[in-house]
């Protein structure tokens, strides 16, 4: 994308406040999601479409809920796995309860209860902040795991503790279960994640976004302007939880066709949080790009060697993997903690005054 | 010559008592931060309160505003008397205030920290947002229009995009100033406004706390250390020292008082 910002002038506060300030960025944008759900859908194999954009997708979904929450609000949360977990059992509950339901619903619904077990859990972040608020979310994560393996309820007692993702038809397409094309179990993923993500960058741009970052950047002058710390911080985790729902309802509906609890463990959470670091704290588009670098790395990892006649073990690539993920990860943390996001804002403000830099 | 500054001062006219501080205490602990301060702030008059370090003006600040709660006496603001003021009280009732160590919020554009300044005037609800669309929008743009005006008079146009962690000093201070002033307060709380800048800059920060003080009839308390600067724009001057109120007065009267004299050249306490 080498184009030039400079001489785009904005002739009016409308066209200056919008989501896309470049006419290019929005063409960009318009022109990748067709792509995405055109030309892929046409060129990707059963592998690339269910193995890896599907998953990759639907962490993204994720991602982008605890960049809002971490990222935009400040308020570091360990617990992904288990509002993700909410979502999932929850749909299934809604699924199998209300046969009729449009499958859109079951999983928006899935997302909305976990909305509310986010802020139960979010409570006590009036009191507590950092590290020991962390340690509660990690809390929530263990205790929740530990009742949706627990209860039976929440898998309607099934013998194996272990229920299918039930099929459902959207559109006369089957696109959930095991039995759903992968090419509409992606494009069913897909419309998700492009609304979800559309969604999220408007709340972040508007007033509850500033209301956030507000209480990110310095919560005692937000309060004194007016904005109320408890609310504030209860609808960041509400809004995270829900992304983190349905991205965990989507996950066992579309991708592993199962509802499992340990599906969602630390680990998940771990990841999803290392996506929000190496992506971009307080970046849409660095939810998207941390997901993706996170999932595309390894595939590349293991098949580089290949491209130079090299032939490496597998544990050695799994080692260097570790290693990668490690180093980028102190590297982020310490070097650029607006991560690949503002590399490539960096790289977008150095074009725009190419080739004269003064 | 200050005689003709002295004249002007007492031509100026002002209106009722807005807010009234009474027999306020504060105090952390063992220490007493402020100690029985009385005083009231007109309508329209600029008052400074000056002090030596430590004497308790950030935290009189802060009790007008609501971030402290006194331990006693009361505030009157706008005909409703209080034990104590509550912070969303306070600025959904047109009190705004700027910070010693300056309090923006450093991870936002010098825009969206004008915008923030406007969150109590956006009502519109989280659908409407979430969609950017319709009265949301609307809502956004009206907003926008106001906070350019605040751009226009501070005249950092050209920093609008700018994150501010990234700014100079004086120009963070001026970016906070804007902040408060997007809230379209009747009261502006300003707590040193002019520390550590230079002789332009302090120019510069005079002038707008002037203008605004003329043009939107804003009410304006501030903390200053700089004497000349204190003697030239305020109407009024509260000293305090030690916690106490030691002079009250136009600004000639507290030049000429002698406890004043005896508390900034040092001079020990006798009680
Ligand atoms: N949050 C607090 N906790 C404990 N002590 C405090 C607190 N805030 C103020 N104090 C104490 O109260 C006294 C008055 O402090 P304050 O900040 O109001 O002084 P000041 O007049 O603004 O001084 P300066 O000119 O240095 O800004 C000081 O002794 C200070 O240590
Ligand atoms: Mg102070």
């Amino acid at each position: 994308m080498f184009y030039r910002e400079a001489g785009i002038f904005k002739t009016s506060y409308a066209a200056d406040q919008a989501l896309f300030r470049i006419p290019i960025d929005k063409l960009f944008v318009i022109g990748l999601i067709a792509f995405a759900f055109i030309v892929i859908p046409m060129i990707g194999n059963e592998y690339w479409l269910g193995s890896i954009l599907i998953p990759t997708l639907i962490l993204s979904i994720a991602a982008l809920g605890l960049n809002i929450l971490t990222g935009y609000c400040g308020q570091l949360s360990l617990g992904t796995g288990a509002f993700m977990a909410a979502g999932a059992f929850m749909a299934y509950k809604f699924a199998t309860n209300l046969e009729g339901m449009p499958i859109i619903l079951v999983i928006l619904l899935g997302g909305l209860s976990a909305a509310a077990i986010g802020v139960a859990f979010g409570l006590p972040s009036l009191r507590i902040k950092g590290f020991y608020l962390a340690v509660t979310t990690l809390a929530a994560q263990f205790f929740l795991l530990w009742l949706f393996q627990k209860v039976p309820w929440f898998v309607n007692y099934s013998m194996s503790g272990v229920p299918t993702a039930p099929p459902r038809e959207a559109f006369g397409f089957l696109v959930t279960g095991a039995e759903a094309s992968p090419t509409a179990r992606y494009i069913f993923v897909l419309g998700f994640t492009v609304v979800l993500g559309l969604l999220a960058s408007n709340l972040v741009r508007g007033r509850i976004g500033r209301m956030w970052m507000a209480i990110r950047d310095m919560d005692i002058a937000a309060e004194l302007i007016g904005i109320k710390p408890l609310q504030t911080k209860l609808s960041a985790f509400a809004v995270s939880s829900f992304y983190c729902g349905v991205a965990g309802a989507l996950w066992s509906f579309c991708y592993i066709n199962t509802v499992e609890a340990s599906a969602f463990d630390i680990n998940r959470s771990f990841t999803v949080l290392f996506m929000v670091i190496i992506g971009g704290l307080g970046s849409i588009l660095g939810a998207f790009l941390g997901a993706f670098f996170i999932f595309l790395l390894p595939i590349f990892l293991n098949s580089a060697p290949g491209w130079f006649g090299l032939s490496i073990a597998s544990e050695t690539i799994a080692h260097v993997e570790f290693m990668t993920f490690g180093a980028l990860i102190v590297f982020f943390l310490i070097v650029e903690p607006a991560g690949l996001a503002r590399l490539w804002g960096i790289t977008k403000e150095k074009l725009r005054l190419w080739p004269f830099p003064y | 010559m200050a005689e003709p500054t002295g004249v002007e001062a007492s031509d100026r006219t002002f209106g009722e008592v807005v807010l009234k501080m009474d027999s306020i205490e504060v105090g952390f602990g063992g220490v007493t931060a402020i100690d029985n301060v009385s005083f009231d702030v007109r309508r329209g008059e600029i008052l400074a309160i000056i002090g030596p370090n430590g004497a308790g003006k950030s935290s009189m600040l802060n009790c007008i505003n609501g971030f402290y709660k006194p331990r006693s006496g009361s505030i009157t603001f706008k005909g409703k008397t209080m034990k104590a003021m509550d912070p969303h009280y306070a600025a959904s009732n047109g009190i705004a205030r700027t910070f010693q160590n300056i309090a923006l919020f450093r991870g936002m554009s010098t825009l969206d920290n004008l915008m923030t300044g406007r969150v109590l005037k956006m009502k519109k609800n989280f659908l409407w947002q979430c969609l950017y669309w319709g009265p949301a929008q609307k809502e956004e743009l009206e907003n926008r229009a106001y906070v350019e005006k605040v751009i226009d008079f501070l005249d950092i146009q050209a920093i609008r995009r700018t994150p501010v962690g990234r700014l100079p000093y004086g120009l963070q201070k001026r970016v906070e100033l804007g902040r408060a002033l997007a809230m379209e307060p009747d009261i502006l709380l300003l707590d040193e406004p002019m520390a550590g800048m230079n002789v332009e800059e302090k120019q510069d920060m005079s002038r707008f706390i002037l203008d605004l003080n003329e043009e939107f009839g804003t009410t304006i308390v501030l903390i200053e250390h700089d004497m000349g600067v204190v003697m030239d724009i305020s109407d009024r001057v509260v000293v305090l020292d030690y916690g106490r109120k030691i002079a009250d007065g136009t600004p000639a009267e507290v030049r000429a008082n002698k406890n004043v004299i005896d508390a900034y050249l040092g001079v020990p306490h006798e009680d």
